[in-house]
């Protein structure tokens, strides 16, 4: 029996979410008594691989198809369907992206098994196999049962912590012919910052509201985050008037984050954007109504105007390294 | 063109959430359920997509009859017809099995749903139907346009997003900015009324997970107020307090 988990990369290197799925999986093989294998799609170098070894998971399957370059969610479907089989998987852990929900539901029909998606820390198999999820986009959790033999889990951030280990990697290399049908999507172009940290990613994220007044203010925002090495977001109104690319708008209906610290800059709180990052763990509020709702939300506040303080607190991280 | 949209039913985005009979039901008084909002894109961008090269729409939902007016809402926005498998959502593989049975021998150029239901979040029907009625599925999908056979898709990715070139038919999970959400008016309100809504019953009874209880997240502590003319104390106390720098 073996516990499966599939490691997402971006630009060559091991996504952080994928660590600390890696070694989610480590410490779930271990409760299970079985053993835990990663699979990697596309091309990586042993260097970044060995970041795998370094999380908890020793055994690699690396399928290095040409083909399978860019992240196509219905081949790696296919992909991952055969190898799970080959490797008598009972649980197959995904970390939660774009490209792993697409996965997912395919993979679920394919392996003919039970799925939850956004799983928040290990399962209880105290009596059958219960994992607890978020559920109303952040607003409460449910503990669910799976009750088919094979389980899937694709995890929320921060699930468990990746494990820093020293264990060297036996890397495998496969071929897996994927059928023609996966390939019917054509990918014609990609858009895509380079070198920035990823919303999704971050450790620590800097967001502003509309309280900015317009775009050619966010440098208060992105100096702040460069001297924090953070992510930046925004609300939904400043992504929707063009101030910012849609990417990076946080909430119900943009990107869900959960980072170590989020801070706010001249954002009300209104509770569709509060949905998208109420499970981080600490957050800061910038803003010069002490009434806005936010603050009910915060760890630490500043009731004033984000031009006066902002500059100063860039000034005050610039200084921290 | 023969366009299928999947829609939930769920909680209006500013509900507040609570739970009865010992954290074992979703406590409902007071909430105000609408369409999900993803799953609203959806339908706007299938009624633009009618309305430049023809077709029709047709809604689905898989829900009991108290959800009907959700339905309703979705005809009067513009959607032609509409059928409601006639059951409780279970979860996500119980929604794709019915929805892919009705589906299976309609032929639809297209099928969209939402990226996920705001509800448990699942993110899964879109690709769950996909495999299930062997057709290509793509998600987030933040902008469709059709040419002839072939759909030009872009989809968001982590930091960006790809331009996809497909042809039909294929299953979408869409969201914002496909389109622009419609306001029904007084002319598709009262043609909604009599808009034909089919009731089917639920066929294939699929079923692999079971929701045991819920928790609320534990409550927030006070917020610490700094001084607006120190913030230099913020980035001191989150290194050494909070130590998350
Ligand atoms: C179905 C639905 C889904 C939605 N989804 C999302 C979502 O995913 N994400 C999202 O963000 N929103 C979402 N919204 C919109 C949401 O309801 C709010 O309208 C939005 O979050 C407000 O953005 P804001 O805080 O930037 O702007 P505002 O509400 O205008 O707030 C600006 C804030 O800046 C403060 N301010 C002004 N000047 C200064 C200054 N000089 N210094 C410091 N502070 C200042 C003000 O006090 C105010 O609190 C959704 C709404 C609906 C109906
Ligand atoms: N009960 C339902 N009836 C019809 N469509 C649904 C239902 N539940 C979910 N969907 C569709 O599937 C999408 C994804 O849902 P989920 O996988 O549950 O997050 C939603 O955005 C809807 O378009």
């Amino acid at each position: 029996m073996s516990v499966l988990v599939f490691a997402e990369g971006s630009e060559g290197q091991i996504k952080n979410s994928s660590l600390e799925a890696v070694s989610y999986a480590a410490l779930l093989a271990e409760k299970l008594n079985g053993k835990a294998v990663a699979t990697v799609i596309g091309s990586y170098t042993n260097e970044a691989l060995s970041a795998i070894g370094k999380a908890g998971v020793t055994k690699v399957l690396h399928v290095a198809d040409e083909k399978l370059a860019k992240p196509m969610a219905m081949p790696y479907a296919s992909v991952l369907a055969e190898i799970a089989q080959r490797e008598n998987a009972e649980v197959v852990l995904l970390p939660r992206s774009s490209l792993c929900d697409s996965i997912a539901g395919r993979l679920a029909k394919k392996l003919d098994a039970s799925i939850a998606t956004g799983v928040t820390e290990l399962p209880d198999i105290s009596s059958g196999f219960r994992v607890k999820k978020s559920i109303y986009t952040g607003k409460a959790y449910a503990w669910i049962e799976l009750t088919s033999k094979v389980k899937i889990l694709t995890l929320a951030k921060n699930a468990v912590a990746p494990m820093q280990k020293d264990s060297a990697i036996s890397v495998e290399q496969l071929q897996i012919s994927v059928p023609d049908g996966d390939m019917a999507a054509r990918i014609t172009q990609t858009e895509k910052a380079t070198g920035d940290i990823l919303l999704t990613e971050a450790r620590i994220v800097v967001s502003g509201g509309r309280g900015l007044k317009g775009p050619e203010n966010w440098h208060l925002v992105t100096e702040l985050a460069k001297a924090l090495g953070a992510a930046t977001g925004c609300s939904k109104p400043v992504s929707d008037m063009n101030w910012r690319p849609h990417h990076e708008h946080v909430g119900q209906t943009g990107v869900k984050v959960s980072p170590d610290l989020y801070i706010a800059i001249g954002i009300s709180g209104a509770i569709q954007h509060l949905a998208g990052v109420n499970t981080s763990k600490y957050i800061v509020v910038i803003n010069n109504d002490a009434d806005a709702p936010f603050f009910k939300a915060a760890d630490y506040g500043i009731v004033g105007d984000a031009f006066q303080v902002v500059p100063k607190l860039i000034e005050a991280a610039k200084k921290l390294k | 063109m023969k366009i299928l949209v999947c829609i939930s039913c769920v909680p209006d985005t500013t509900s507040k959430i609570s739970f009865t009979d010992n954290n074992t039901k979703f406590n409902s008084s007071g909430i105000q359920y609408i369409i999900g909002p993803y799953d609203e894109y959806a339908l706007s961008r299938a009624i633009e997509l009618k309305e430049a090269h023809g077709g029709t729409v047709t809604v689905i939902h898989v829900g009991l009859a108290d959800n009907e007016p959700i339905i309703r809402k979705a005809l009067a926005i513009g959607a032609d017809d509409a059928i409601r498998i006639n059951a409780h959502p279970h979860d996500a593989w119980f929604v794709a099995n019915e929805i892919a049975a009705v589906a299976a021998s309609e032929n639809y150029d297209l099928i969209l749903t939402g990226r996920e239901s705001i509800d448990f979040n699942g993110g899964l029907v879109h690709s769950m139907l996909g495999e299930l009625l062997n057709l290509p599925s793509l998600s987030p999908v933040m902008k469709l346009d059709i040419n002839g056979k072939m759909a030009l898709v872009a989809r968001e990715i982590e930091g960006g997003k790809e331009y996809i070139e497909i042809a039909l038919p294929f299953v979408a999970g869409c969201q914002e900015p496909i389109a622009e959400w419609k306001i029904p008016n007084m002319r598709g309100i009262m043609s909604a009324k009599t808009k034909p809504l089919k009731v089917v019953e639920p066929s294939v009874h699929k079923i692999n997970t079971q929701t045991l209880s819920y928790e609320l997240p534990p409550a927030k502590g006070a917020c610490k107020f700094i001084d607006p003319s120190t913030p230099e104390q913020l980035i001191e106390l989150l290194k050494t307090e909070a130590k998350v720098l």
